[in-house]
């Protein structure tokens, strides 16, 4: 698999570290636990595009924000994460 | 002899020596195994997997079932190579397999008679009683007899290279329509890379009596090559496999460097695993021809129609004296020709049709053959090869014809493998009788024989026309070019499938040894989607993949389930097209080049004093150094930890992690990373950590330092440094961009020792440049500052401890890492300074009960290591909310304690379970477990740290060790988890 990143064009996969889930939003420190534990460890599991959070590990170090069909693999997008998220 | 007395591609001139089974032979360059051994009338060539049946040649190429041979010996014996695949070279030496005690007299031969035992999937049934017998009778005896060759035992080697490789069009197959895709593009100046698995370019070319322009093809062949050769940025790889294809245009190829060698040329890989990434893609990867189920179908001198071609026009050799040909289609008839050509006795032709055409009954007229249309064959004779063929007329009536070759001719199935790896199943084309590609990765076509188009008028027009395409596509742009002149007369794809009537066994997958009565049972079993049926049969799971029975097995279960060939599908095509050699996929990591080594700047001193080594991830880190007349590592460790508490020693400690934070907010993010505060932390004062992850376990500790108002350095553990650095970049980046902070690793920029003892400072004091005040008054415990040593190189020092003896960290840009350690050494002369290692670092950690990488194993939180009051109330931090979970905050929970054996000369050892004394060993009953060791000669026996059930409420208490590994059980007393010095007075002197 290849990725655009952003910084330092196209690149193999094994430059990159997958995380999961783009656009969670991290919950304010006195949010219930419900909202702790969703973030922490529920995640949607889509047949399709899939916005995810990989990181340039051996490149540029910067997080990127993939949109990526698990089906396929295609990409479609590729941003900074900082500023790119939901 | 049955080498023909002229034509072929061979060089007649040379002879090559060779031997198989240990009887010596000989051939010729441009010869493989097959040929030249069939040249010397030898058709036996191996036993089958289950059956033990006897084994000779079906084809003359990667899709063979059956000549599967051993080659060459000691440590570069490799089992399970097709015949027809090897190159012959002088001194080759092959063995058949799956024998005992020789190929014509197998004892295992037996197994056929007890066949009726052995039908698909018997174990899955048998050998399940008595229970008892499985593993000391059952498994054994299967093991022995399952499986075709022996591997070597050894150790490969060879080396093997991998390389990338970028092209603008990726040609697979030089056959005529790649070599006139691979022109096509070459000529518009585009990169092309033509990969071809065969040594020579051609493909059927090479075989079939075709024309072009008017002339045997041999001579567009030429004029070809020389063109590529001429373009600008082609590359050829001949012997060169493309095995698979991956998303965004990337394919794997395998280059055979050296394998048609003895061996290797000095320096030379043995083979290059090419990982090519390509713009466009044009697959032209040809057929392979199907084999037909009949009864006997299996014995040696059966023959793929297409490799009966092969033989006779590219080796020059005759496969039998008296040929039958059974075919479904006009593509038989071509080998009745070529059989008559070179003057080979046709004694009959069955062709399944009932319409002959005028032309082949004057063909057969011409070569003296019996035409039985409507016709099949039911059976064949013949100890070990065959004699007769047995025929069934179009009325039913069964004649026997003797033959010593029968030539099949049962359709071609397209190649379109790496059309389907990444996940696209083809789909069946009624018209062409084959699967043929589905939905292609992006950037490939399909064209020739591949896309189910046979003509060679075909295959140069497709070829040119995708060519030109894929070129433009890249940027290439230019006219378009003439097509040669070529046979255009499409024939349509023979399909043979099962003839029924067989009375003897008749084979659907060859190496497997799978009937057509196999797919019966499995039908009957209920196992009829392809994909179980092939699991349950074994059918395409050997290692030609089912390249010549699989489409069969598939019309077979059709036929079965009423279903049409287009609703039963194929499986699922994986990589590799054909084996891969694992030394490949290593390349050149493996043994000390599996990955880098790190070297910390102390490495070389070390190395001269004898130290011992150890692999903390990549690093190398020193263990311990042995001094002469030491003959026991605890002898050596213990007088190192006595050495550091009575006086003094220095440790590398380069190789904790380091990274340094500048920034207005590098407060705010350190207070967000750690448990604590360090926002608050003065300047030249250090603080020790604890990381949390987001779901409140410890994720990692270290201390962290503030040289300056907006400038921090931060150590992690070894392990865990590069973690902790992409978990500071995830906070950063993507939960706190509005942080106005950076960091970066500096743990390579900064080598590390640890002075530690109660003599520490005066040896820091000869090592720092005159005029520094590390006076406890001015640089006390837990300080940190910049000074200068080795005259005037910037060192960094903090007094920090993981001894529990004063000590001092001082650190200096790498480069001087190893003068400062050799500074240090000398200036320790005078107090005996010794060198210590990762072991007394350990066993006085544990002495002190610092949590280290037994108890930080990512299943603890900072509550079980009792740092529950490192834990701010004040702020937020990563994994503060899910900490105080009510199940992590449980004081059932395994929390430290430490361990003192009753028996004061017994061992612990770390991972034994902890239960109350007088309690069974279950699992009920466990309380936690021990988690490091250590012999402490301060204490002069064995000391544990474990996490006990509710452990800081058990000091006193007496508790059951319990290590049936290691047959160790014994009592141990349960205490605090700080054996020495815990009011810490010696840190602070």
């Amino acid at each position: 698999m290849r990725i655009v990143c952003p910084h330092c064009g196209e690149r193999g996969n094994e430059e990159f570290f997958y995380l999961g889930a783009a656009d969670l939003q991290r919950p304010a420190a006195e949010a219930p636990t419900e909202a702790w534990h969703d973030y922490v460890y529920q995640r949607d599991n889509p047949a399709g595009p899939h916005r995810e959070l990989w990181q340039h590990w051996q490149g540029c170090r910067r997080w990127l924000v993939v949109t990526r069909d698990t089906r396929t693999h295609a990409i479609y997008a590729v941003a900074d994460a900082a500023g790119a998220r939901a | 002899m049955s080498r023909l007395p002229s034509g072929g591609l061979i060089d007649r001139a040379t002879r090559l020596a060779f031997s198989f089974d240990g009887k010596p032979f000989s051939g010729h360059p441009g010869d493989t195994l097959a040929s030249a051994l069939l040249a010397h009338d030898e058709k036996l060539f191996g036993r089958s997997f289950k059956y033990h049946r006897p084994r000779g040649v079906l084809s003359a190429g990667p899709e063979e079932p059956n000549a599967l041979v051993a080659l060459r010996s000691g440590a570069r014996r490799e089992p399970n190579i097709a015949a027809t695949t090897i190159e012959l070279f002088d001194g080759l030496e092959a063995t058949s397999q799956n024998r005992y005690p020789s190929l014509r007299f197998d004892l295992l031969a037996v197994n056929s008679l007890l066949s009726p035992l052995f039908p698909a999937g018997f174990y899955y049934k048998t050998f399940m009683w008595p229970a008892s017998f499985w593993e000391k009778v059952y498994e054994p005896i299967i093991r022995r007899a399952a499986g075709m060759g022996r591997a070597s035992g050894e150790a490969d080697p060879d080396a093997y290279a991998r390389e990338n490789l970028f092209c603008d069009v990726l040609v697979i197959g030089a056959g005529p329509a790649g070599l006139a895709a691979a022109l096509a593009a070459g000529r518009r100046g585009a990169r092309v890379v033509l990969c071809e698995s065969d040594p020579l370019p051609g493909g059927r070319l090479l075989a079939d009596p075709v024309e072009i322009e008017g002339q045997p093809a041999a001579y567009w062949l030429e004029s070809v090559k020389t063109a590529l050769h001429d373009c600008a940025d082609v590359k050829l790889l001949t012997r060169t496999t493309v095995f698979g294809s991956y998303d965004h245009g990337t394919y794997a190829a395998l280059e055979r460097v050296a394998d048609h060698k003895r061996q290797p040329s000095p320096h030379e890989p043995r083979q290059r695993y090419w990982r090519i990434v390509a713009k466009r893609a044009i697959l032209a990867a040809g057929a392979i021809e199907r084999l037909a189920v009949f009864g006997g179908n299996d014995r040696p001198g059966v023959m793929l129609s297409g490799a009966v071609r092969t033989y006779l026009n590219r080796f020059a050799v005759a496969p039998g004296q008296s040929a039958i040909v059974l075919t479904g289609g006009d593509d038989g008839w071509l080998t009745v020709a070529e059989l008559r050509r070179h003057h080979i006795g046709v004694a009959a032709i069955i062709d399944r049709r009932s319409e002959i055409s005028d032309a082949h009954t004057q063909l057969a007229a011409r070569a003296g053959a019996r035409v039985f249309a409507g016709a099949g064959v039911v059976g064949t004779q013949g100890a070990p090869v065959l004699s007769s063929v047995d025929v069934v007329d179009s009325a039913g009536e069964r004649w026997r014809m003797p033959a010593d070759l029968l030539a099949v001719s049962g359709g071609w199935t397209p190649s379109v493998h790496l059309a389907s790896h990444l996940g696209a199943k083809p789909v069946w084309d009624e018209s062409r009788a084959a699967f043929l590609a589905g939905k292609l990765p992006p950037g490939m076509v399909v064209v020739g024989a591949a896309a189910g188009n046979f003509a060679t008028a075909s295959c140069l027009a497709e070829g040119t026309r995708a060519g030109e395409a894929a070129a433009e596509d890249t940027g290439f742009s230019g006219p378009a070019a003439a097509v040669p002149v070529s046979d255009d007369a499409t024939a349509e794809n023979a399909k043979i499938w099962i003839i029924p009537g067989a009375r003897q066994k008749a084979f659907v997958d060859l190496q497997h040894d799978v009937t057509d009565k196999d797919i019966a049972l499995a039908h009957r079993e209920g196992f009829v989607s392809v994909e179980h049926l092939k699991r349950y049969t074994t059918h395409g799971m050997a290692t030609d993949q089912g390249k010549t029975g699989g489409v069969a097995g598939m019309a077979a279960m059709a036929a079965l389930t009423g279903k049409s060939m287009a609703a039963t599908g194929t499986t699922m095509f994986r990589p590799p097209f054909t084996p891969v050699a694992i030394g490949a996929f290593a390349g050149h990591h493996r043994g000390r080049d599996f990955r880098p080594y790190r070297l910390t700047p102390g490495h070389r001193w070390a190395q001269e004093q004898g130290a011992v080594w150890i692999e903390t991830g990549p690093w190398l880190r020193a263990q311990w150094f042995p001094q002469a007349g030491e003959t026991d590592w605890l002898q050596s460790v213990s007088r190192e930890v006595v050495a550091v508490r009575s006086g003094v020693g220095v440790c590398d400690v380069s190789t904790l992690g380091k990274i340094e934070i500048v920034g207005p907010d590098a407060g705010a993010l350190l207070d967000l990373l750690y448990t604590s505060t360090f926002s608050t932390l003065p300047v030249g004062r250090t603080r020790y950590g604890v990381m949390l992850r987001e779901d409140g376990f410890v994720f990692d500790d270290g201390t962290t330092a503030r040289l300056a108002p907006d400038r921090w350095v931060m150590t992690t553990t070894t392990a865990n440094a590069p973690r902790v650095l992409q978990h500071m970049e995830f906070v950063h980046q993507v939960l706190r961009p509005d942080f106005h902070v950076a960091f970066v690793s500096v743990t390579d920029r900064w080598a590390q020792f640890a002075i530690a003892g109660p003599q520490s400072r005066e040896v820091l004091a000869e090592v720092l440049d005159p005029g520094a005040d590390i006076s406890d008054r001015a640089f006390s415990f837990m300080a940190c500052g910049t000074f200068d040593a080795l005259g005037g190189v910037g060192a960094r020092l903090f007094r920090i401890s993981f001894s529990g003896e004063r000590a001092y960290e001082i650190g200096v840009p790498a480069a001087h890492g190893d003068a400062l350690l050799r500074r240090i050494m000398a200036a320790g002369t005078a107090q005996n300074i010794v060198p210590y290692g990762l072991e007394a670092l350990g066993v006085m950690r544990i002495e002190k009960g610092h949590p280290a990488g037994g108890e930080l194993n990512g299943q603890t939180t900072a509550r079980d290591l009792g740092m529950a009051k490192l834990l701010s109330s004040k702020k937020d931090f990563v994994g503060r909310a899910l900490a105080q979970r009510p199940a992590l905050l449980d004081p059932q929970r395994p929390t430290l304690v430490g361990l003192r054996p009753l028996d004061r000369s017994a061992r612990l050892r770390a991972g034994a379970h902890l239960l109350p004394p007088g309690a069974a060993a279950r699992i009920e009953n466990d309380e936690g477990f021990v988690s490091s060791v250590a012999f402490s000669p301060s204490l002069g026996h064995w000391i544990g740290l474990a996490l006990l059930a509710n452990g800081p409420a058990r000091h006193g208490e007496q508790i059951r060790v319990y290590d049936p590994v290691r047959n160790s059980d014994l009592l141990a007393e349960v205490v605090a988890p700080c054996f020495i010095d815990p009011d810490g007075a010696r840190l602070r002197g």
